[in-house]
């Protein structure tokens, strides 16, 4: 059967309690964290940190790096561009995955509870193993692939072709949809989640690829494609604004045109 | 321990390249039963109250009947197609998982020949 319930050793306990806030501060939010370190042997734990929002920046990623900097230093996770365009602290924040960097701490009504991108291997704190996810990537050969020899100039694209494009390129892979989707926590070994069909559908979209065919033979599957059962969560939780789910219904319709 | 490499895992057996015609199927039968149902609901609602003579007569209608044959090929093709999404989707033990995809197929098919059946004998009464 399925993981409904958590194994033994990744039940949740209580951890510390850490307060950065001077008694003279009056904007204090919590913040409750996942922590795990691979070290240890324990379960992991929620630790509570007080943070004083009149001397901290906009963000829940400002928080986080401000944890790290003034209260407590082993506190892992992954950030780089910190506006939103590389898409490596994605993570779960109050509830929702998103990016911590884009996430505005006015957003969040209460404490602020930050854990890793769920049903995935944790690797060390907020930080995930994406190996699985970044495997399935490369077996969709996400670049174009032609048997005509390459042209001396750009290949050519209509600028209403490249429309097609549109809402698919913007993807940064944050993985926020694939770990939100239930029937990728159940079958993530064989199915291949929103992220990477949407990924898949950005080359079978191309005119410039010509192996669309070939594209959709190696997706043409009752787990990597036929497990989405258009749940939407994916859509709903993408912190760019995209359609993964519209873009599998785009590859099913190609699978019954095809066929037709 | 696992020694193959992440993409070779990915990989496993390849594409099965089958799951459209199930998927369109599924679509088809859920399609064929909002008319047939509607149909069917209303017809017994509006015969409450009517004698067993009067209904056993009813069904055995040429038209009644063939409406009755497609709705029960319908439902249980489409039930068949649903549970057996929702096997895979849980059921993770390949035996189990082997064991109860037959049995539904199973229970479906005898239930619809039954269906069928019962449908010809009051068309031939």
């Amino acid at each position: 059967m399925v993981a409904l319930t958590l194994p033994t050793n990744s039940r949740i306990k209580d951890g510390k309690a850490w307060s950065a806030a001077s008694d003279s501060s009056k904007n204090v939010k919590r913040f409750k964290v996942y922590r795990w370190n691979p070290d240890d042997g324990g379960n992991p734990k929620m630790d509570t940190y007080e943070v004083d929002l009149d001397s901290c920046g906009p963000m829940v990623l400002d928080a986080l790096i401000k944890i790290k900097n003034e209260i407590d230093p082993t506190l892992t996770f992954r950030r780089s561009c910190r506006e939103g365009v590389c898409g490596s602290c994605a993570m779960n924040i109050d509830g929702t995955n998103t990016l911590a960097c884009t996430m505005n701490l006015d957003e969040v009504e209460g404490d602020v509870k930050v854990y890793p991108l769920p049903h995935m291997p944790v690797v060390k704190d907020l930080i995930p193993d994406l190996n699985h996810a970044y495997a399935q990537l490369e077996s969709i050969e996400p670049w174009l692939k032609t048997s005509t020899p390459a042209p001396e100039r750009e290949r050519l694209q209509t600028p209403e072709d490249r429309e097609k494009l549109d809402g698919l390129w913007e993807c940064i892979l944050c993985f926020c949809c694939t770990t939100s989707c239930p029937s990728y926590w159940w079958n993530g070994d064989r199915y291949l989640g929103p992220a990477i069909l949407l990924q898949a559908y950005r080359w079978i979209a191309d005119t410039r690829d010509e192996y669309t065919g070939e594209r959709l033979d190696q997706l043409e599957d009752p787990f990597r494609l036929y497990r989405c059962h258009t749940i939407m969560n994916c859509t709903r939780t993408c912190p760019k604004h995209l359609n993964p789910a519209k873009a599998i219904a785009e590859i099913k319709k190609l699978m019954v045109e095809r066929k037709s | 321990m696992n020694l193959r490499t992440p993409l070779s895992r990915v990989r496993h057996l390849g594409s099965a390249k089958d799951g459209t015609h199930h998927w369109w199927a599924q679509r088809m039968t859920a399609l064929a039963l909002i008319p047939l149902s509607i149909w069917f609901i209303a017809s017994v609602l509006s015969m409450i109250g009517e004698s067993h003579q009067n209904f056993a007569l009813w069904a055995g209608g040429p038209f009644t009947a063939s409406l009755l044959i497609l709705l029960i090929l319908a439902t249980f093709y489409h039930a068949w197609l649903g549970l057996q999404v929702v096997i895979e989707d849980y059921v993770h033990a390949t035996g189990v998982k082997f064991a109860l995809l037959l049995l539904v197929k199973a229970a479906c098919i005898l239930l619809a020949t039954i269906g069928v059946i019962s449908v010809l004998v009051l068309l031939f009464q």
